[in-house]
């Protein structure tokens, strides 16, 4: 075996090869202060990676405070694997959002299926049992070779991650614009049940206490993914294709069961994952948060290759790993819990009382570092903030509506758009019915799982319109929690609380920081006013490609509580008879809008679509109330595309049903519009005059059994088409794109 | 007078539908159901076996090829040979394929992609124990969930299976480029059953279908005259 010989501390520092890991000399100077030497290369990369933005947040910080974090029903807000929500009669929900952007850019099919491992792994660390799986993808455009692989070999190796280890993929959204081309996004969400009293931490509390390591054993993948994280994609990332690790569902499988039925047991102290940092940030983070040390010895470390270092452990981000701290003389029960799935369990180190992160390895101690340090005191950065000369110039455009001549080829070539499409094509890989929860599956608004033995159900969805973000970022960061709580109360739920993926481009150049903040203080106001808070999430910054920085997304990840089965509604018209109802006036806003980008190749400009937050609360509450009283036959969110794309969606499904609608004032934007706050609804005849005495609404038309959409202004047809016809565009797009014809 | 059946649902490290099966047994026919590990020997206690789907071993070799050297395997076998119900269900049906307990083999799915869609399917014998609540001919909704559905066996096995009248269900329209539009396959002494769509899925409307139903009931049924004749 080769051995390697690690540069000596004074090498590190003249040579700065600290730099190579993400560090800056200022950083340099200060782990020395802290540590009153220079350090070891060891103790360099654990400052690396826990300093580094992944794991520190060190640029995004002072951002981040400004989310309101708490509410009566949090139970757990960010700072743990995830957050937690009370949901009633002692149970709670858990979930978190996260990303993997940078591994899925260069190594698809793995990227993203270990993000999928790894927020799976968030979820039940924290003692819950994961219950759903969604996604938020976006890709360049589907008309070049490199983003069809992108995009088949992410929806595949999210499939199967998912789908082996058992847990439905309920739902997502895919987004397709040129500034993700070489930078595409991979945000995984899980949802998982728990009851009140099993909720763990991860803390290693207890003087004494075993600190034992589970799972698979550590290798060299990965090492330094945390630090390939913060850092801009360039020609040369596909020499980072060794920090991308390789997914193993089968064996998170087993420690996912078993991790649960650890849960139970009295012997365990503290739990947590070992994900971006793997074994350096789980332990340290462990420790600093219970306020005590810990101490481990490397030696005993289960090990899939030989040879491996001290910086190679602790840096490995091996994956289906996990950290425990157990009560001191309990380990044997854990090892024999462990063994009936036939996985490790081993001692490797104790809590201790000093504060310090001490490593052993080869009878030697390779690092000795204060906790704090590492886990909580990298440093803060404000970093300069600047709006971008787009920003001011859009703002003074004025809204002009876009000249359509044919509406009816205009609609079929709108439904063709990707971002619009069915995605079919996408969700029938993954297994959306295991485990036999899933009511509402991939395709309606929101995804609707129940919870087995009640009456109840949870809604969940992620949503992100970055255009808008782009636009506007205070404005879009609104606009994307409103439409994410839109669509959980389309489904008959109540929205609960919030986790956010900030994705975004190098936080070091001003204009890039200040959409950060811009969209931050749009979702603190809209989560503030919709009542949903913010109990954790993911920051992904570095976002960019040769310079160029994708669109602000930041990806809302949004719980909802349906408090009895029958509020369960969907966006399908279901009798004909039924009355049509559009929630909320229509403006002449096309900025960001599907119908923009089509007749302009791709480009948008102009105003985002104005919001007023409190409107919109007084509209879903209106809409949920409608819907509780059960006079709501379906009800769907207007987003891309507006009247017109819901309409036609509305009467998709094979049921043979057509609409006959009549609106007012311009046909194009009565049609294609995108203005915010609104909602279309069918509603039984018989239960009109409750409806109109709930929801303020306009009556628009009706549902017929034509199987044809038609529309008409003042009377005026102004759209004629038949929905199978409509139906087959939107189906056929994206196989179409891919070349997958039938 | 006549009691519960009691059903087991076999746990093979990798399982996830073994949940989905527990379920449709306890809450929807109301018999009994237990969780049996892969290290089980025995299997006397139970009326029927239920091999769920899943990823069992991960399946990173062929589906089925690690599972079917379980220890509990050879207990199934034994089941079998009694007449005991057995019911494989997607992975249940590969294991039973590697196990020999049923002919031929899987391939991946034509699209090389994991396909999960309720797809419609012919119940082409319903004089089956397993399917004897329903009609011949009957179009029934049930959901599939798999990569390597795509059924074949060679020319002697398929006329075989035509002529014992083996194949139990066939697809209306096929999602995995399936042999003969094949879905399910039956032993000839006709009590191993082994389907790729997943019944356990369809027994409740509130998830989209209960159509899967009638053949847990065909199964209780079947084993309640057999018993009442008994006594």
């Amino acid at each position: 075996m080769l051995l390697k010989h690690e540069p000596h501390p004074q090498q590190i520092k003249t040579e700065k090869l600290y730099q190579q890991m993400g560090l800056s000399d200022e950083e340099f100077t200060m782990v020395e202060t802290i540590l009153g030497r220079t350090p070891n290369w060891t103790e360099t990369g654990l400052f690396s990676v826990m300093w580094s933005e992944h794991c520190s947040y060190k640029n995004s910080k002072p951002v981040l405070k400004k989310f309101p974090t708490s509410g009566e029903k949090v139970l757990q807000g960010p700072g743990e694997g995830a957050g937690i929500v009370d949901i009633g009669d002692g149970q709670a929900v858990v979930f978190k959002i996260e990303s993997h952007n940078h591994p899925s850019a260069i190594e698809p099919y793995q990227g993203a299926a270990t993000g999928v491992g790894g927020i799976i792994r968030d979820i039940f660390s924290m003692g819950a049992r994961p219950i759903a799986l969604l996604n938020s993808l976006r890709f360049g455009e589907l008309d070049s070779a490199r983003v069809n692989y992108l995009f088949k070999e992410v929806v595949a190796g999210i499939a199967g991650y998912g789908n082996c280890i058992g847990i439905p993929t309920v739902g997502g959204e895919v987004q397709f614009e040129p500034c993700y081309e070489g930078n595409p996004l991979v945000n995984a969400m899980c949802v998982g049940l728990i009851h009140h009293e099993d909720i763990k931490k991860g803390q290693a509390h207890g003087l004494g206490n075993t600190v034992m390591y589970v799972g698979a054993k550590t290798g060299r993948d990965g090492i330094h993914g945390a630090t390939f994280a913060s850092e801009e994609l360039t020609e040369q990332s596909d020499e980072k294709r060794p920090a991308v690790q390789v997914g193993d569902p089968f064996m998170e499988k087993l420690l996912l069961e078993a991790c649960l039925e650890l849960i139970q047991s009295d012997a365990l102290v503290g739990i947590q994952d070992m994900g971006a940092a793997g074994l350096a940030s789980s332990s340290s983070e462990m420790a600093s948060k219970a306020g005590m040390g810990i101490e481990m010895n490397l030696d005993l470390v289960p090990q899939r290759e030989t040879g491996m270092t001290a910086y190679e452990m602790m840096l490995s981000e091996s994956q289906e790993r996990m950290l425990i701290v157990v009560k001191k003389g309990r380990e044997q029960e854990i090892v024999d819990l462990f063994k009936k799935y036939d996985l490790e369990a081993v001692a490797i180190g104790k809590v201790t009382d000093d504060k310090q992160f001490r490593l052993y390895h080869k009878g030697e101690v390779v690092a000795d570092i204060p906790v704090d340090a590492l886990a909580e005191e990298a440093p803060v950065y404000h970093k300069p903030s600047k709006e971008p000369a787009y920003f001011a110039e859009f703002q003074a455009m004025t809204s002009e509506v876009p000249q359509v001549t044919d509406v009816k080829e205009t609609l079929i070539q709108i439904l063709s758009q990707p971002t619009v499409a069915s995605k079919e094509w996408v969700y029938e890989q993954y297994d959306y019915m295991v485990r036999t929860n899933t009511v509402v599956s991939p395709g309606s608004d929101a995804a609707v799982v129940r919870i087995r033995g009640t009456r109840k159900a949870l809604a969940m969805t992620t949503d992100c319109n970055s255009r808008f973000v782009y636009l506007d970022p205070e404005t879009g960061g609104k606009i994307a929690v409103a439409e994410a709580a839109r669509n959980i109360v389309c489904s008959g739920a109540e929205p609960l609380a919030i986790t956010d993926n900030l994705n975004f481009g190098n936080p070091e150049k001003p204009e890039v920081f200040w959409q950060i903040e811009k969209s931050a203080d749009g979702i603190s106001e809209a989560c503030r006013v919709l009542e949903t808070p913010v109990i954790g999430g993911n920051v992904s910054l570095y976002n960019e490609t040769s310079g160029t920085a994708i669109y602000p997304t930041p990806v809302i990840g949004m719980v909802g509580l349906v408090t009895d089965l029958d509020h369960i509604t969907t966006q399908p018209f279901k009798n004909s008879g039924d009355l049509i109802y559009l929630v909320g006036e229509t403006k002449q806003e096309f900025g960001g809008s599907e119908l923009q980008k089509l007749l302009h190749n791709g480009r948008v400009f102009g105003k985002a679509p104005e919001l007023n937050i409190h409107l919109e609360k007084e509209r879903q509450d209106q809409v949920l109330a409608a819907i509780r009283a059960g006079v709501v036959q379906s009800a769907h969110d207007l987003s891309e595309g507006g009247l017109a794309v819901a309409l036609a969606e509305c009467l998709f499904g094979g049921k043979q049903l057509g609409a006959k609608v009549n609106i007012n004032g311009d046909p194009v934007t009565a049609l294609f519009s995108e203005t915010q706050s609104r909602f279309l609804l069918s509603v039984k005849k018989a239960d009109q005059q409750q409806f109109e005495s709930l929801v303020a609404a306009q009556l628009i038309g009706e549902v017929n059994q034509t199987g044809r959409l038609q529309v008409a202004t003042n009377e005026k047809m102004i759209l004629e088409a038949e929905v199978a016809e409509l139906e087959t565009a939107w189906k056929g797009a994206i196989p179409c794109l891919l070349k997958l014809r039938d | 007078m006549c009691r519960t059946l009691k059903f087991a649902v076999i746990v093979f490290p990798g399982s996830n539908c073994d949940v989905d099966m527990y379920h449709a047994i306890k809450d929807e026919l109301g018999e009994e159901v237990e969780y049996v590990w892969h290290d089980t020997s025995s299997l006397e206690e139970y009326d029927g076996i239920l091999l769920p789907g899943g990823f069992s071993y991960g399946d990173y070799l062929r589906t089925g090829a690690i599972a079917r050297f379980s220890k509990v395997m050879q207990a199934v076998i034994k089941a079998a040979d009694d007449g005991k119900p057995i019911l494989g269900v997607c992975n249940g049906f590969q294991i039973l394929l590697e196990a020999g307990l049923l002919p031929g083999a899987m391939r991946r799915n034509e699209s090389l992609s994991f396909i999960c869609k309720p797809v419609e399917l012919k119940v082409e014998s319903s004089t089956t124990m397993f399917t004897n609540a329903y009609q011949e001919g009957q179009t029934i909704t049930i959901p599939v969930a798999h990569g390597e559905g795509n059924y074949y066996c060679d020319e002697e096995t398929l006329a075989k299976l035509k002529a014992n009248h083996q194949i139990v269900f066939t697809y209306r329209r096929n999602p995995n480029g399936s042999l003969e539009n094949i879905a399910g396959i039956i032993n000839e002494k006709g009590n191993v059953l082994g389907m790729m769509p997943h019944p356990e899925r369809a027994v409740d409307t509130l998830l989209g279908s209960a159509d899967g139903l009638k053949i847990f009931q065909s199964i209780v049924k079947t084993w309640r005259e057999a018993h009442v004749v008994k006594a």
